[in-house]
């Protein structure tokens, strides 16, 4: 199932934090279309390499290269248009607006007008806003989100949330999604239909990359896991060499 | 444009239309001119302060670019006012644009430190350099506005020239409010993270959105100059710049329409102040001008307190309330019936 070709490559990445060391080094390889997850103990790193990659926080040394590009001092609205889409682990999305309107926002980057042809001939803009909204529309579809459109963001249930969070980040057209614990906070159902989800977007030639605690559902989806702790790469492999690696259960269990 | 924002613009055109004659006072019609000034300048602020999640504390600045411009363009090198005009907004937009973006490259309330220093500095110049500004000597002689020959010389012609202005200003406000860049601006409001991620330039639009504040400030302060025909640094200090962020914040922060207004209620206030002071005197108290701060102060701290999404949003919700009883009252007299 892995691609050979890698389309993310973490070499040697280091964050300091003041005096803690998040990240020692880590190396890493991300073939294309796979779904890789990174797992691992709490604060063993892995939603600061999310945060590196996207440009949230700058690392301190090392090297990400994403398609042939380095990636390290890239702001995060660029890295968006490179095509990198993401998550939060704590679900952000804009609460005031609609539904759609969130997915709308997604289409940004795919988008042109600027402010003094808004303002000042929003007639010219008016396909372009209706092509926004139809695409915006049949991503919310996709992830089954389509009955909301109209209903601000912010009454959503979390587990709907979530999901819309995912349409707005697959609305930039991503080639690489990176999913920041997208089953926290969800009951058993909706797990599974996020793990649904999360076929149905590899299947769309879309390489996954997720941080996730649920290891039910991460054995269930992931082509490759990778196990941090205290900042480093511990084992990488399938989910069943994973499985049976003595240091991942060491990492585990605390030995 | 929304059906709802369509109503307001029908009602606000009906009162401008109704104002005049009702107050039939060329006083009060210049007390509203001025309320369409400030309406002007906060429709800018408006934008920044409730779409991008900015303040500043230098609007009056902007608003003293555009009038200084006005006023030495004109009268010292013969320009025609329109042309004046444009200059000094664009002035104002480039001002904007070097103090907007080391403020609004970082994440939290620079911006509004940024500009305070920068009112100062502005109303400073204004006293001080005599020889470009006339210092608190000011400008005079600043002609008047023409449009398509018809010279806007009765407080009535201006009044309907200043608050056309206030229309066309509040539907270009609207345009951009409801198109990829105000979903852009209110995605930034909502989490500037996830904008990000979105692909938005965070920086740029704030940047952008001051930018574009200021040319409302700017002209505002223009159509000031034409009207008054004379300007000195008084009425441009900061405090001038913390009053149009009163408005703006009592009206309400969410809606363009609260900037409408507060605007217009806090620039009718000293009228009603100064209305009052004389039955205050009947009973003993003496008021005096000055305590206008305490009383704008005040009434801040209540809507704050009451009402924190401003004015407006206050005003649709007991609308509703209202609408509610007499629905239940009309039900009610129907059962009574059956």
């Amino acid at each position: 199932m892995s691609g050979n070709n890698s389309i993310l490559q973490l070499d040697g990445l280091r964050k300091v934090f003041g005096g803690v060391v998040a990240l020692d080094g880590l190396c890493l390889s991300v073939g294309e279309n796979t779904i890789t997850s990174v797992i691992g103990p709490n604060g063993a790193g892995k939603t600061t390499v999310f945060n590196l990659i996207t440009g949230y926080l700058a690392p301190s040394s090392g090297a990400m290269i994403y398609k042939n590009t380095r990636l390290q001092g890239t702001k995060p609205h660029k890295i968006a248009l490179l095509g990198i889409g993401r998550t939060f682990q704590n679900v952000r999305t804009f609460p005031d607006m609609t539904v759609l309107e969130n997915v709308m926002v997604g289409r940004h980057a795919r988008s042109r007008a600027g402010v003094t042809v808004s303002a000042l001939l929003p007639a010219f803009l008016r396909p372009e806003e209706k092509r926004i909204q139809a695409e915006a529309g049949s991503w919310l579809d996709f992830v089954g989100l389509a009955d909301a459109a109209d209903m601000p963001a912010g009454s959503l249930p979390l587990g709907k949330q979530r999901m819309l969070e995912v349409a707005r980040a697959l609305a930039i057209e991503p080639d690489l999604l990176l999913l920041d614990e997208p089953a926290s906070g969800l009951n058993s159902r909706e797990t599974i239909a996020m793990g649904d989800l999360i076929h149905r977007i590899r299947e769309n030639r879309i390489t996954v990359m997720l941080v996730e605690h649920d290891m039910e559902l991460v054995m269930e989806v992931s082509d490759r896991v990778a196990v941090m702790n205290f900042g480093r790469l511990v084992a990488e492999g399938t989910p069943r060499e994973v499985q049976e690696d003595p240091e991942v259960i060491a990492a585990y269990l605390g030995e | 444009m929304a059906a709802r924002d369509i109503i307001g613009f029908c009602i606000l055109i009906a009162l401008v239309l109704v104002m005049p004659h009702a107050v039939g006072n060329d006083y009060y019609i210049g007390v509203l001119i001025f309320a369409a000034f400030n309406c002007l300048a906060c429709i800018g602020l408006s934008l920044l302060m409730g779409y991008a999640g900015q303040i500043s504390l230098g609007h009056g600045a902007f608003i003293a670019i555009g009038a200084y411009a006005s006023g030495l363009l004109t009268t010292e090198l013969g320009w025609s006012p329109w042309t004046a005009m444009a200059a000094g907004a664009f002035a104002a937009m480039g001002i904007a644009f070097i103090v907007g973006i080391p403020a609004l490259r970082l994440k939290g309330h620079y911006l509004a430190m940024a500009t305070l220093g920068f009112a100062s500095i502005i109303h400073i110049v204004a006293v001080a350099a005599t020889d470009i500004t006339g210092g608190p000597a000011g400008v005079l002689n600043i002609p008047r506005l023409s449009l398509f020959g018809y010279r806007l010389d009765s407080d009535t012609r201006y009044y309907y020239f200043a608050w056309t202005a206030v229309v066309i200003g509040l539907y270009l406000a609207f345009n951009l409010i409801h198109s990829r860049v105000g979903r852009g601006l209110r995605a930034i409001h909502g989490s500037e993270d996830a904008a990000g991620a979105a692909g938005i330039n965070t920086a740029a639009y704030k940047v952008q959105v001051f930018v574009v504040s200021a040319a409302y400030a700017s002209v505002s302060g223009s159509l000031y100059a034409y009207y008054v025909n004379y300007i000195d640094p008084g009425p441009f200090d900061v405090m001038h710049s913390v009053l149009l962020v009163t408005m703006v914040a009592v009206g309400g922060l969410h809606h363009v329409w609260g900037a409408v207004v507060g605007a217009v209620l806090l620039s009718l206030l000293p009228e009603v102040l100064s209305f009052t002071a004389g039955y205050l005197q009947v009973i003993g108290i003496q008021y005096r001008p000055d305590y206008d701060i305490l009383v704008y102060g005040g009434i801040l701290l209540v809507i704050m307190l009451f009402l924190p999404e401003g004015l407006f949003a206050g005003m649709i919700a007991g609308g509703k309330s209202v609408w509610n009883l007499v629905k239940r009252v009309i039900r009610g007299k129907q059962v009574v019936r059956e």
